[in-house]
């Protein structure tokens, strides 16, 4: 803010010294030239009444000629002294002008503007630098969970687009450079309430920059980064960058999950679905037969790799093996062709990966690959977002895509931490294990995808539970799972993950005593969670679920009430 | 040299100067005060203040504050002026004028501190 009101100041010092020596010459030559009064006396005006005159005259131009009617060398000296003044006044109200509309002063001011928005932030949020296809996906989800964020992106385009953006948070945005620290530092990154930063533009040494930004002037910050390239990813991973997001690795992984156990591949799924979105239906990538790969960039390196892990015959087309580095032993070609596809014996295979960096070409193998094996099953990766109408309409079976993944990922590890850990703990269980939650969740939700919430036992969150826990009351895991308003009910909900310091427990039992610090991890039904509230915050509902009676509600009896509790208390522990 | 420091130097002594030479003389006697120096020390001072604006340094601040001073106790003595000569109609008897000089004297004050700084300056400069 101090650099606007010294870029005004300095800017308009030529400006209005141009207006004071044309007032003063103008007071000074009507005061040294005589006119006549009305008897014809000679008279000389004053100050007070030139500077009166002067004042009038360069403004309007035309209050008539005070006090006496002017001689005509006063006329002429008038002339000279309205085009001066007038004109000084153009110059220095153009001058104004021209600086508000000056580009570095609006930058100035809208620098400004957004630094104060952010100091004035009282709550938790996430600078999210880049508001590509990623950050516009992530600031969504976000924004959806009631998380805020704050966007930092080069292109002043994108900024107006997340200022037209429908979202339920307001999020403040800045055009600026996220490489330099001082952007960052205005941006937040400094700020008590600052969560983390996460690092998704397109170009990896920028992403590495801000990784490294934030590690060294915000130590404790969870930082989460978007990498395409190995390189970097060690590089970031060598100074303690939290998480690094690689697409395509992440894909593949999707890929070997759904091979080696569906179920928890499903169960992943479901659980990560947004809001409201039906439930996937199981995929099952078959394994009786050979794969052929499509496009050997990063992509398809990543899908071989895990592909070959899996035991599979996979045979690889891509159009330029030398700069690639594909096998020898694989076709050479674009893949879009029939030739090149019965070269890779697409009649026999049973899936198909179509994994080139273009989007046309990827859809032209598809069809043309469908065409003579129409049984396939098909791997699609999409580029760029807006291809969704034609990606949707080949309805492939997998779709691979970057900027989707990412956000996906980075959504559930910034608005759902524990279920982060959940799916990590997860991938250790047998298929059976998944196979069984399924059935569970599919009892509690019909068709969208289940909804997920977390819930810490502190004095904010589960106020009443604290309090009966205070009062050396126990509380079970499976008092929340009960419906307030009918204690012989259920909710419709399960209760995923318990985590205590140094211990976590998945599907934690019913029968688990509660303690003060402990975090659950829920799914269920939307209204589950609404009605847990009522038995996390509400003595009363609590009271109810665990007794089946009501606590006294008077003042005088709820002290005589916690006073006979206590005294029971000690009485049993002694 | 830097004739913007040349220029810059030159109006805050001179707006120093002129306040100084319509302040000498007898306190109230008019005679001794002439309407026209004010004038010139008023339109001075101005240029002066405006010639401070935009320095973002300490010393700039300091400057830029005196100056103000200097043109608000100015401004008290041209109003002085104006309403003892035109709307009251009192004329400058001894104690108006005595009034209007010991305004300027304090406007001559903040020039001193004014001029005191910038000397400061140039020999903090020197070295």
């Amino acid at each position: 803010m101090d650099n606007i009101v010294f870029l005004i100041f300095r800017r308009m010092r030529t400006p209005l010294i141009t207006i004071v020596v044309a007032y003063s010459v103008a007071v000074l030559g009507l005061v040294l030239i005589p006119g006549r009064d009305a008897l014809g006396n000679v008279w000389y005006m004053d100050f007070f009444h030139a500077f009166y005159f002067v004042s009038f005259m360069s403004t309007t131009i035309g209050f008539g000629e005070i006090p006496y009617e002017f001689s005509d060398a006063q006329r002429l000296w008038v002339i000279v002294c309205v085009y001066a003044t007038v004109v000084a006044w153009i110059y220095s109200i153009g001058t104004l002008i021209s600086l508000l509309q000056d580009p570095t002063f609006q930058q100035a001011v809208n620098e400004g503007r957004f630094a104060r928005r952010i100091d004035r932030l009282r709550e938790g949020f996430y600078l999210v630098c880049g508001y590509g296809e990623t950050g516009s996906a992530l600031i969504e989800a976000l924004t959806e969970r009631d998380q805020h964020a704050v966007v930092i992106d080069i292109d002043q385009q994108r900024i107006h687009l997340l200022q037209m953006e429908n979202l339920r948070q307001y999020v403040p945005g800045l055009c600026a450079d996220a490489s330099r620290p001082l952007h960052m530092i205005e941006a937040g990154l400094k700020h008590p309430r600052c969560a983390g930063v996460v690092a998704l533009t397109n170009v990896n040494e920028v992403n590495l920059h801000i990784a490294i930004t934030s590690k060294l002037l915000h130590p404790e910050l969870k930082v989460i980064c978007r990498a395409d390239s190995a390189d970097i990813e060690a590089n970031m991973a060598s100074f303690g960058t939290d998480y690094i997001i690689d697409p395509f690795d992440t894909f593949a992984v999707h890929v070997a999950t759904a091979m080696q156990a569906p179920c928890v591949y499903l169960l992943q799924q479901w659980l990560t679905g947004l809001s409201h979105a039906r439930l996937p239906e199981p995929l099952y990538p078959p394994k009786d037969g050979h794969w052929v790969l499509c496009g050997y960039g990063r992509f398809g390196k990543a899908l071989f790799e895990r592909l070959i892990d899996e035991g599979l015959e996979t045979v690889i087309v891509e159009a330029d093996p030398d700069r690639t580095g594909a096998p020898e032993h694989c076709v050479v070609g674009p893949g879009t062709e029939a030739v090149t596809l019965q070269q890779a014996h697409i009649e026999d295979a049973v899936g198909l990966v179509a994994g080139t960096d273009d989007d046309v070409n990827n859809l032209s193998i598809i069809m043309t690959a469908r065409e003579l094996n129409p049984k396939l099953f098909v791997i699609l990766r999409q580029n760029l977002q807006t291809n969704d109408p034609i990606a949707e309409a080949v309805d492939a079976d997998m779709v691979m895509h970057p900027s989707s993944i990412i956000a996906n990922r980075i959504r559930v590890l910034l608005a759902t931490p524990l279920l982060a850990e959940f799916l990590q703990l997860a991938l250790y269980e047998d298929d059976e294990w998944a196979r069984l939650l399924i059935s569970r969740i599919v009892g509690l939700v019909s068709e969208e995808v289940p909804h997920i919430w977390e819930v810490e036992i502190d004095e904010r969150l589960a106020h009443a539970v604290v309090v009966a826990l205070e009062l050396g009351q126990t509380v079970h895991l499976s008092d929340l799972l009960t419906d307030p308003r009918e204690r012989t009910r259920e909710l419709p909900t399960i209760a995923l993950m318990l985590t205590r310091p140094g211990h976590r427990t998945l599907m934690p039992d019913e029968t688990t005593r509660l303690a003060k610090g402990d975090r659950l991890l829920f799914c269920g039904r939307y209204s589950a969670q609404s009605r847990m509230e009522w038995s996390l915050q509400n003595e009363i509902a609590l009271t109810y679920i665990r007794t089946g009676g009501s606590a006294p509600q008077g003042a005088l009896w709820r002290r005589l009430y916690k006073r006979w509790l206590r005294g029971r208390n000690a009485g049993t522990v002694s | 040299m830097n004739p913007e420091k040349v220029i810059f130097g030159f109006f805050i002594v001179l707006a120093l100067t002129l306040n100084f030479g319509f302040f000498v003389g007898e306190l109230d006697n008019p005679e001794h005060h002439h309407v026209y120096e004010l004038f010139a020390v008023v339109v001075v001072n101005l240029i002066a203040t405006v010639l401070k604006f935009g320095d973002r340094t300490q010393m700039g601040a300091v400057l830029l504050a005196t100056s103000l001073v200097a043109v608000l106790q100015l401004f008290a003595a041209a109003l002085v002026w104006a309403v003892a000569v035109h709307i009251s109609e009192t004329g400058l008897t001894p104690a108006v004028t005595a009034s209007i000089v010991s305004l300027t004297g304090g406007a001559m004050l903040a020039n001193v501190i004014s001029v005191v700084l910038l000397v400061i300056e140039t020999v903090m400069l020197r070295r």
